[in-house]
C-alpha cells in the first residue's frame, strides 16, 4: 500500500512485460554473463524472475526465416530460437500465475490449428496465454512453407482480421463448463455444448466442430504489433494489447492518442486496449554512472562489422572496405539493390537522401560510421538511478504516453534481474504496480473484460448461466 | 537371459515399454468407470500425475493420439482433445528419464512447423522428445482446414513420407557446433554450418534452414503405426519405432520380420528399428476380477470391446510372462501398453509388471542415460549435412 502519494487509489496502474532477448543487435551475446538463447533454464530464469516481481506477462518474439545480408544468413547477431508455443507451454509448468505470450504469425498459419493450440495453452496454463498477432507475409518467408501462400502487403490485415474472426468463432463454439462427464448417463459433454462452425471467406474456409475446450479466459489476450494505418485500425479493432515501438514520451504520446482515438470508431473505451512500448534499462548509481553504463552497451551492441553491416543496408551495396572507426562512404547507394538484406524491412524510400543527411551529421559532429550508426539505432530507453527510472516510468503511464512497457533486456537471461529488484519495489511503493497478482488470468493482470460471444445467435446462449439455468 | 546392445557392452538389454495415455484410456468407457476423475480429463496436473507414474516404472516413452476432428459423440464416448505437442511441452519440465511423444498430423500441417516444435520439446526436456507421426484422410479434418479434399490413404501416407524427409532434414540444417560466439571475428555462428535443405519434391517444396538449432538428440525418435501396408512400407523406411498390431506372438514375429526385412531393403539396418506390439491392458488381482472390470466397462458401453491387437485381461504376472515369452522370442522388442483405464491400469502396469520384468531381469533397473534414444538403445545420429572441414572464407 501507498504511502507516498494520497492520490495513490487514483493512479492509473502500470502494466509490464518482459521480452525474452531477441535475435537482433539490442542481444549482447558477446559479455560473459550471456547465456544461451536456447536452454529451458534461461526461459526459466526470465519468467521465474518476472513473475517474482509480478510482472503481467513474458514474451516472446517469432521470425520464420533466418535473417539474410548480402545473400548470405547475417552472423553477426544471436541466431537461432525455439518454437514459440512449446516454449511457453513449458514455462506454463515452471510458473502460476505470470500471462504467457506468444508471437505467431497470421499468414503462415492455419486459422484451425492456431485457434487449438492457443485454447491449449490456456487450459495448460489456467488461463494466461497470449496471441501476438503478427503479419509478415514476405515471399522470402514463404519459402520454408508448402504452402506458399505469401500474400501481397495490401492484404496482410485482411487476412490476419479473418484468421481471428475464425479462430473467435471456433474459441466461442465450445460453450463454458462443456465437460460434464455425467458417468451414469455417459454424458461426457453437456449435450448442445459444442455447435458447429461453418465460415467461408476470401482467406479462409472452416466448417466443423472444434476439437478443443474453451480456455479459461474465454479468448486469449489478443496483441498487436504493426505500425501503419492498417495496423493500428487492425488493432483498435482487434487487439487488447498494442506492442509499440514508441517508448519516448512525446513519440509514445502521439502514438497512443492516435491509436485510442480509434477505439471509438469501434464502439470500444478507451481502457479496452492497452499500449506498451518496448523499452530497456539501464541503472547506476548516479545518471553520470548510468549513462556510462548505457554507452558501453550502446558500444556492444554496435561493434564495427554491424555497423558496416547496418549502412550496406541502405547502400545496398558492399561496404567492407571501409573502417568502421572511419568517416562514411563516399559512393552512393545502390538504389535498386532493395533486397541486401532480407528477412527485416529496409528503412528509407530514398537511400540517396538519407545517405547524403548522413555524411553531413557525421561530418559536423565529426562521427565515424560506428559512431553514427550508434546515434542512429538509439531507442530511446529509460537511463538512470533506480528512483529516476521508476520516476521515469510512472510519469509516461500517468500522463498517456504509454500504459506500461514491455522490457526488453540485452543480457540473456538475467539482464533485468537488477530492475526487477530495485525499479519495481518502487513502482509498488507509490501505489502504481501492483505488489500481489489479484487474479490468476492474464486478462485479469491487465484489467481486461472477459470476452463476450460475439453477435453470433448460434453461440450466443453457450453460457455456463444458461446452460445451468 | 542378459545381452549387451551392439554399440554399449556395458548397458543391459531391456524390453521396451511404452504407454498410450490418450484420454482415460484405451477403452471408449474407461472415463465411466470410478476413480477415473474424467472431470480432470483436460487438467495440466491429471496428466503430470499419469507421467509421473510411467516415469516410476522407468517405461520408455508416453503417447498422446491427437487429430483434427472432434470424436463422435454417442456410445458415452470422450469428446474433447488438447493439442498433443503442447501437452508433451507442459510436462517436459516436470519429468525426467520418460520419453515424450506427441502425435503431430501431416497431411494438413507445415513439416517447418512441425520440426521445430518437436526440436523444441527436445531442447525444453533436455532430450526425451519424439515424434508420432500421423496423416488424417477423414473429411471432418479436411472441411477444418478447407484447403483441400479429403485423400485416401496411400495418398496420405505417401505425403506424410514427404513430410518425414522434410521434418528431419530441418532437423539436421544447423550442425551441432554452428553456434561459436566468436568474439574475435564477431561472428555468432559459423554459417557454413547452417544448410539450406532445398527441398523440391512432389507436393512441396522447403527452404530451410530451421529457426531452431539442432536439438539434444539431434533426431527425435519417429514413431510410426504400421495401420496398411501404406504405412508398414513408411515405418521401415522412416521410424525408430515401429507400433505393430499382432494378436499372437507368431503373427508378431512375422510382421517384425516384414519391417526388419523391409528396413534392409530401404538400406537401413534393421537392429536400429524398435518393433512394439499393441497391448490393450485390463489387469487384476485374478482373472475373474480382470474379466469383471472389462464387463463392467462393456456394460457401460454397451457393445463388446473390439479391439485389433494383443489384448491382455488377466494378472499383472500373466502379462509378465507373455512380455517375456514374446520378446525372448523374437517376437518384438517391446510392447505399446494401451491401459483400458489409466486410473486403474497404469498403476498395475507399473506397481506390479515392472517389478516381475525387472525380476526377470528382462526390464531395466534405472534410465541409462537422460535421452530417449540412450533408453532406446538407439545412437544419436551423425548429421547428414555435417562434412569433413573444407576451408572457411576469411572475412
Ligand atoms: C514492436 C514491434 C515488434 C514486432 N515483432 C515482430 C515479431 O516478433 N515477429 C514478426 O514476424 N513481426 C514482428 N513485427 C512486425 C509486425 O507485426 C508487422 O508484421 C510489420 O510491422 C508490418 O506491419 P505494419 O506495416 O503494420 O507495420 C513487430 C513490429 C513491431 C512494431
Amino acid at each position: 500500500m501507498s504511502t507516498v502519494n494520497p492520490g495513490s487509489r487514483a493512479r492509473k496502474q502500470i502494466h509490464l512485460g518482459v521480452h525474452f532477448p531477441g535475435v537482433n543487435n539490442t542481444t549482447v551475446w558477446s559479455d560473459p554473463r550471456s547465456a544461451s538463447q536456447i536452454d529451458f533454464s534461461s526461459f526459466e530464469h526470465l519468467a521465474r524472475r518476472a513473475e517474482e516481481a509480478r510482472l503481467d506477462f513474458f514474451f516472446l518474439a517469432e521470425g520464420l526465416r533466418l535473417r539474410e545480408h548480402k545473400g548470405r544468413i547475417h552472423d553477426l547477431d544471436v541466431v537461432g530460437r525455439p518454437d514459440t508455443l512449446p516454449v511457453l507451454a513449458a514455462v506454463a509448468a515452471v510458473t502460476d500465475r505470470i500471462g504467457l505470450a506468444g508471437t505467431i504469425n497470421t499468414t503462415f498459419n492455419e486459422p484451425y490449428e492456431l485457434a487449438r493450440q492457443f485454447a491449449t495453452l490456456d487450459i495448460l496454463s489456467g488461463g494466461r496465454a497470449a496471441w501476438n498477432l503478427v503479419t509478415s507475409s514476405d515471399a522470402f518467408t514463404g519459402e520454408n512453407f508448402r504452402r506458399g501462400g505469401y500474400l501481397p502487403h495490401a492484404e496482410r490485415y485482411e487476412r490476419a482480421a479473418e484468421v481471428v474472426e475464425v479462430a473467435r468463432k471456433l474459441w466461442d463454439s465450445w460453450g463454458d463448463d462443456a465437460v460434464l462427464a455425467d458417468r451414469r448417463t455417459g454424458d461426457f459433454l453437456r449435450p448442445d455444448a459444442v455447435r458447429p462452425v461453418d465460415h467461408r471467406g476470401k482467406h479462409a474456409q472452416v466448417s466443423g466442430l472444434f476439437t478443443t475446450p474453451r480456455g479459461p479466459q474465454g479468448h486469449p489476450v489478443l496483441f498487436q504489433a504493426g505500425d501503419s494505418t492498417d495496423g493500428r485500425d487492425f488493432a483498435a479493432a482487434t487487439a487488447d494489447v498494442v506492442f509499440s515501438a514508441h517508448s519516448t514520451f512525446e513519440a509514445g504520446r502521439t502514438f497512443y492518442d492516435d491509436v485510442k482515438g480509434r477505439l471509438a470508431a469501434h464502439g470500444r473505451a478507451r481502457d479496452a486496449l492497452k499500449i506498451l512500448p518496448a523499452t530497456t534499462v539501464v541503472l547506476g548509481d548516479d545518471l553520470q554512472d548510468a549513462q556510462a553504463k548505457a554507452w558501453e552497451i550502446r558500444l556492444q551492441q554496435v561493434p564495427g562489422r554491424t555497423a558496416i553491416a547496418f549502412l550496406e543496408q541502405l547502400w545496398g551495396r558492399d561496404l567492407e572496405e571501409y573502417d568502421p572507426e572511419g568517416p562514411l562512404p563516399d559512393v552512393e547507394p545502390d538504389v535498386d539493390n532493395v533486397s541486401i538484406t532480407r528477412g527485416r524491412v529496409r528503412h528509407a524510400a530514398d537511400p540517396r537522401a538519407v545517405a547524403a543527411a548522413w555524411r553531413a551529421e557525421a561530418e559536423a559532429n565529426d562521427w565515424s560510421i560506428r559512431r553514427l550508426v550508434i546515434e542512429k539505432t538509439a531507442r530511446g530507453g529509460f537511463v538512470g538511478t533506480a528512483q529516476q527510472v521508476a520516476d521515469d516510468i510512472d510519469r509516461h503511464v500517468q500522463e498517456d504516453a504509454s500504459d506500461g512497457f514491455i522490457l526488453v533486456p540485452h543480457l540473456t537471461p538475467g539482464g533485468l534481474d537488477e530492475v526487477f529488484d530495485r525499479v519495481v519495489p518502487l513502482l509498488q511503493e507509490r501505489g502504481s504496480f501492483r505488489a500481489e497478482y489479484a487474479g490468476t488470468t492474464l486478462r485479469e493482470h491487465l484489467g481486461l473484460a472477459a470476452p463476450g460471444r460475439g453477435d453470433d445467435p448460434e453461440t450466443a446462449d453457450l453460457t455456463s448461466a444458461t446452460l445451468v439455468g | 537371459m542378459v545381452f549387451p546392445y551392439p554399440d554399449d557392452h556395458t548397458a543391459p538389454r531391456s524390453v521396451h515399454l511404452g504407454i498410450d495415455l490418450t484420454d482415460g484410456g484405451a477403452h471408449p468407457a474407461a472415463w465411466r468407470a470410478v476413480g477415473s476423475q474424467s472431470q480432470r480429463l483436460f487438467d495440466a496436473g491429471r496428466l503430470l500425475e499419469l507421467v509421473t507414474t510411467a516415469q516410476r516404472g522407468l517405461l520408455d516413452l508416453v503417447t498422446f493420439d491427437d487429430g483434427f476432428a472432434l470424436q463422435p459423440r454417442g456410445r458415452g464416448a470422450v469428446q474433447g482433445r488438447l493439442d498433443a505437442a503442447l501437452v508433451a511441452s507442459r510436462l517436459a519440465p516436470r519429468s525426467a528419464g520418460i520419453g515424450l511423444v506427441p502425435t503431430i498430423d501431416t497431411t494438413h500441417t507445415e513439416p517447418f512447423h512441425v520440426s521445430k516444435a518437436i526440436a523444441t520439446i527436445d531442447h525444453v526436456s533436455a532430450g526425451r522428445a519424439g515424434w508420432q507421426v500421423s496423416w488424417s484422410t477423414g473429411a471432418p479434418e479436411a472441411a477444418a482446414f478447407g484447403r483441400k479434399g479429403p485423400q485416401g490413404e496411400a495418398d496420405a501416407v505417401a505425403e506424410a513420407d514427404e513430410a518425414v524427409e522434410v521434418v528431419t532434414r530441418l532437423w539436421d540444417s544447423w550442425e551441432d557446433d554452428a553456434e561459436i560466439r566468436d568474439a574475435s571475428t564477431g561472428r555468432f555462428i559459423d554459417r557454413e554450418k547452417l544448410h539450406y535443405i532445398d527441398h523440391e519434391g512432389i507436393r512441396f517444396a522447403v527452404k530451410g534452414p530451421s529457426i531452431t538449432p539442432r536439438s539434444p538428440q539431434g533426431q527425435p525418435p519417429v514413431v510410426v503405426s504400421a495401420t496398411s501396408d501404406e504405412a508398414l512400407a513408411l515405418a521401415a523406411r522412416r521410424a525408430d519405432v515401429v507400433r505393430v498390431s499382432a494378436v499372437d506372438a507368431g503373427q508378431a514375429a512375422a510382421v517384425r520380420a516384414r519391417i526388419r526385412d523391409a528396413a534392409a531393403a530401404a538400406g537401413r539396418d534393421p537392429d536400429t528399428v524398435r518393433v512394439l506390439v499393441d497391448t490393450y491392458v485390463v489387469i487384476g488381482a485374478d482373472r475373474a476380477s480382470a474379466q469383471a472390470r472389462l464387463d463392467l466397462l462393456e456394460d457401460l458401453d454397451g457393445i463388446t470391446w473390439d479391439t485389433d491387437s494383443l489384448t491382455h485381461v488377466g494378472t499383472a504376472r500373466d502379462l509378465a510372462a507373455t512380455v517375456e515369452e514374446w520378446t525372448e522370442g523374437g517376437s518384438a522388442d517391446g510392447f505399446h501398453l494401451r491401459p483400458s483405464s489409466l486410473s486403474t491400469d497404469l498403476d498395475a502396469i507399473v506397481d506390479q509388471v515392472v517389478p516381475l520384468l525387472q525380476s526377470a531381469e528382462i526390464f531395466r533397473r534405472e534410465y541409462p542415460g537422460t535421452t530417449l534414444r540412450q533408453t532406446l538403445g538407439l545412437e544419436r545420429p551423425a548429421n547428414r549435412f555435417a562434412t569433413a572441414p573444407v576451408a572457411r572464407e576469411t572475412a
